[in-house]
């Protein structure tokens, strides 16, 4: 079967190598190649984080000063639920997904993923996903208004914008297992003949890792909407379970969002330090603690839930211990720079940027571990800095920094080298002005998800607003950038980082053909 | 509303400069005023200036190698990549530094979930959009609500009027405690989740709707304490605050007598429901009353077997077992009466009135009655 399997498609690929990809919307459709299908993930990304960055800067135009002026308090609450939704399933999960998809493959040697069809359906299914989110904006009652958490009974007191919801969440669930099935598959069973597990890069790896967090963790989001119709059944049922059930997906889902970020990054560093990678065994192990640690630590979520005092120790001490292997990682970091030849284009301003703000995101996350801070600080401004500084300074910059990476391999044109500095420089004042100031306003107990606030939380809010206008429109510099490279970039070399090692710049011209790998190099 | 939108860089821009005027710029964590929420302030103190110095040592380090080992200075890539001392120890220092963070937090955890030998309990039910404060050993029940008038807040369509100093935190009717006293916190929720949320007391705790959870404060120091419902609960969740004012008992007690008078003469549900089940169940004939009318809320066996025997019919969480001789048997010499009270304000894993707020205070009574009579 699997040798039929494997002639057939031999075929097919011969048969694209001599005619291209096909033309017009259909090559879209159709498509089962990984770059292609990469392609897509990574544009449909982009567009829902201006989504979703547009949602962003509504909620801080209402903040900008005290009093409602722009919006009803339920649509407030709209934009913050749906704005959460589309940054976390929208833009920083399939942007993930996208570099897997191209990168994977070409960083083992091989040909493409292991299921070109399934990878195919996996892209395509998140199309009516988005659709029926942003849909629910239109429906009677408006879109989701409790929360990206989803927490009853609250949500059962909305109309049919939440079944609405739930099923987008439902295919985005399913499109992910998919796309982890194949990615641990691809990973597991296609490397070139010579590529150790442990010489992947770990880009590679770290998408390993992550790839079985999803498929641990999807599930239980499943579940856990069978629960939220009990819920509406039974009016009443127990609240508190549903939230251990959404916590216990949740924790995981935030590192899944973090993991390939730190993959990225170990990419970056390494290439412009012109020096490899320091500690790769322990980068290894430690990705794999964090991501164990992960399944232990939901109930930090909870510490005001009213857990007994040894739930609540329990939880503080295991996510304190996530603190030893993020730790080993950016000290391996630094000693990668360390005695390195550093230059300081624009992907290396990313991850500098990464390694300085999320290093503060993971402070703010001891302190939130530490139980009896955290009852004062639980849903307070200081929990939205943190979860930024992680997620934005974090997840997105590491995304933006790898853009700008591969960029020049992918289009095969260079960036506009100048604007992309720009734009690390507008984005680190604009992000740090938005997200720093709200630390404050967490410890002075503003608390999150309010449309209006007491006068001493207005000097922050005003500057947090500005910021988020500073950081939202120069994600414009970006677009403009990335467009104007594919139309009209000089042309890349085939290894345009002098320190980049892995098997896309040494192995692959600049531009790439449709495929690759077709027949495996050998890896010493 | 979008075109509104369209207006915001006008009005952004118009309103800065007049904001700047009178800055307030909050960077702490506000004054604490009870034993747990000092703990807390010196807890984050302490942890934030550990971590700031790991930061500067950290990133100082790499700074100083951004700039020293720039290629345009001429650097040379080293090509070391591993060094299994030094990432045994950046492995081991970090655990030590958490071990050192995690001892005070633990004593302050244990701290703040003892909630054992209050002097006084109120029982908070949160309500879409406000809140609900029973004391209930002093008969005094009352709502509060936001008292910011509409006009200040919506601004829609032209500026608003000026805003109270207290904007959006200030109640129609405040909760009350007396300074000094340990005040049990019996908080619930009656629709959604909420949270009463009060940061100068160190206390946020979800309002869940079926279970009572419980916190405590005791204030050192008379004034007023402003907080908000912490958990999103619906279109008017920035719209529910807390007000809480600390008084010295003499006019804490002042007070009582106060809103006492102000109660309706018909919800005082206690007194009321008391009269009659208390003759209509006299021990050991419990299950005679059962047998006569199993619907009446001086039946103690009803109750007992609707509400309590969940955990005193199974021994669940320590609870002592319906006929168990020996486990009652400490209990009852404290008498009956104190074990009604038990029952009735909760006491160690036990939740006031077994969890159901719904059975007057008659009905836990009789219920216990029921019990102890099994015991003998």
């Amino acid at each position: 079967m699997s040798a039929a399997t494997h002639s057939h498609d031999h075929g097919h690929d011969d048969a694209h190598e001599h005619h291209g990809p096909p033309h017009g919307i259909t090559r879209w459709f159709y498509t089962t190649n990984h770059k292609d299908i990469g392609t897509m993930y990574l544009w449909f990304a982009l567009t829902m984080f201006f989504v979703g960055g547009t949602m962003a800067l509504g909620i801080r135009a209402e903040l900008f000063k005290p009093g409602l002026q722009f919006f009803d308090p339920q649509f407030f609450n709209s934009l913050t639920t749906v704005h959460g939704l589309v940054m976390v399933f929208g833009a920083i999960m399939p942007a993930f997904v996208g570099f897997a998809n191209w990168l994977v493959p070409m960083q083992i040697g091989a040909a493409d993923m292991a299921f070109p069809r399934m990878n195919n359906w996996s892209f395509w299914l998140l199309i009516p996903a988005a659709i029926l989110l942003m849909g629910s904006f239109l429906v009677p009652g408006g879109a989701a208004a409790s929360g990206w958490t989803l927490y009853p009974p609250l949500i059962i007191q909305q109309g049919m914008s939440i079944d609405m919801t739930i099923l987008a969440v439902h295919i985005l669930g399913a499109s992910s297992i998919m796309g982890s099935i194949n990615i641990i598959t691809t990973i597991l069973n296609m490397r070139a003949p010579g590529m150790t597990l442990m010489k992947m890069p770990l880009f590679v790896w770290t998408w390993l890792i992550t790839a079985y967090l999803l498929i641990a963790v999807m599930p239980v989001l499943t579940d856990r909407h069978f629960g939220t119709s009990f819920f509406n059944a039974a009016g009443g049922g127990d609240p508190t379970m549903f939230l251990h059930i959404f916590w216990f997906f949740g924790h995981p889902e935030v590192y899944i969002m973090i993991l390939p970020a730190f993959g990225i990054v170990s990419q970056i560093l390494p290439a412009f330090a012109r020096k490899p990678l320091f500690g790769y065994a322990s980068m290894v192990y430690a990705t794999a603690s964090i991501a164990i640690l992960s399944f232990i630590v939901w109930g930090h979520h909870m510490f005001t839930v009213g857990m007994p005092a040894a739930g609540n120790l329990f939880f503080m001490y295991a996510t304190m211990l996530i603190a030893v292997p993020t730790g080993v990682k950016v000290f391996n970091w630094i000693s990668t720079m360390w005695k390195g030849s550093m230059t300081f284009e624009t992907p290396m301003l990313f991850a500098v940027g990464f390694l300085c703000l999320f290093t503060i995101g993971g402070f703010s996350g001891l302190v939130l571990a530490i139980v009896p801070v955290d009852i004062t600080l639980h849903n307070t401004y200081y929990v939205v800095a943190h979860f930024h500084y992680v997620l934005v300074s974090g997840a997105l910059f590491a995304i933006l920094g790898g853009i700008y990476f591969w960029l020049p391999k992918w289009t095969g044109h260079m960036y506009n080298e100048g604007l992309g500095k720009l734009h690390f420089w507008l984005s680190m004042i604009g992000f740090n002005l938005t997200f720093f100031p709200q630390h404050f306003l967490g410890l002075a107990g503003m608390p999150r998800r309010i449309p209006d606030y007491a006068l001493q939380f207005a000097e922050w809010n005003m500057w947090s607003s500005i910021g988020a206008f500073i950081f939202g429109f120069s994600q414009l510099l970006f677009l403009y950038n990335i467009v104007s490279t594919i139309r009209s970039g000089k042309k890349a070399d085939q290894k345009q980082w002098e320190g980049a090692d892995s098997l896309e710049w040494t192995h692959l011209p600049t531009p790439l053909p449709y495929h690759t790998f077709v027949t495996a190099p050998i890896i010493k | 509303m979008f075109s509104k939108f369209l207006r915001a860089p006008a009005i952004l821009a118009a309103s800065a400069f007049s904001a700047l005027a009178s800055a307030d710029y909050h960077v702490d964590i506000l004054p604490p005023v009870t034993a747990v929420s000092r703990e807390i302030y010196v807890l984050h103190w302490g942890i934030l200036w550990v971590c700031v110095a790991i930061f500067v040592i950290v990133f100082g380090a790499m700074f100083w190698s951004l700039f020293k080992h720039r290629k345009s200075a001429g650097a040379k890539a080293a090509q070391f990549h591993e060094n299994t001392t030094i990432e045994v120890i950046w492995t081991i220092v970090p655990f030590v530094i958490l071990i050192g963070m995690a001892y005070p937090a633990t004593r302050t955890v244990l701290n703040m979930k003892d909630a054992g030998g209050a002097d006084m309990s109120v029982k908070i039910t949160a309500y879409q959009w406000k809140w609900e404060y029973d004391y209930q050993q002093d008969g005094v029940r009352f709502l509060s609500h936001l008292a910011t008038p509409r006009s200040q807040i919506d601004e829609y369509n032209a500026p608003g009027a000026a805003k109270n100093d207290n904007y959006l935190l200030e109640v129609d009717e405040p909760m009350v405690v007396p300074v000094g006293k340990k005040v049990r916190l019996l908080i619930t929720s009656n629709d959604v989740i909420h949270g009463w949320f009060v940061p100068q007391f160190g206390v946020n705790q979800y309002g869940i709707p079926g279970f009572v959870k419980d916190a405590w404060i005791t204030v050192d120091k008379a004034g007023t304490y402003r907080g908000q419902c912490s958990q999103i609960c619906g279109k008017e969740h920035g719209f529910m605050p807390i007000v809480v004012v600390a008084k010295a008992p003499a006019e804490y007690a002042a007070w009582v007598t106060q809103m006492k008078a102000k109660m309706p003469a018909e919800p005082a549900p206690a007194p009321a429901a008391e009269s009659a089940p208390a003759a209509g169940s006299p021990q050991g004939a419990g299950e005679k009353v059962a047998a006569a009318a199993p619907a009446k809320a001086g039946d103690g066996k009803s109750t007992y077997d609707t509400t309590c025997a969940a955990c005193h019919g199974t021994g669940a969480a320590g609870a002592p077992k319906l006929g168990d001789k020996a486990a009652w048997g400490a209990r009852l010499k404290q008498g009956v009466a104190v074990l009604q009270d038990h029952a009735i304000k909760g006491k160690g894993a036990m939740p006031p009135k077994g969890g159901n707020m719904t059975l007057s205070d008659a009905a836990v009574k009789a219920a216990v009655d029921y019990m102890a009579a099994a015991a003998r």
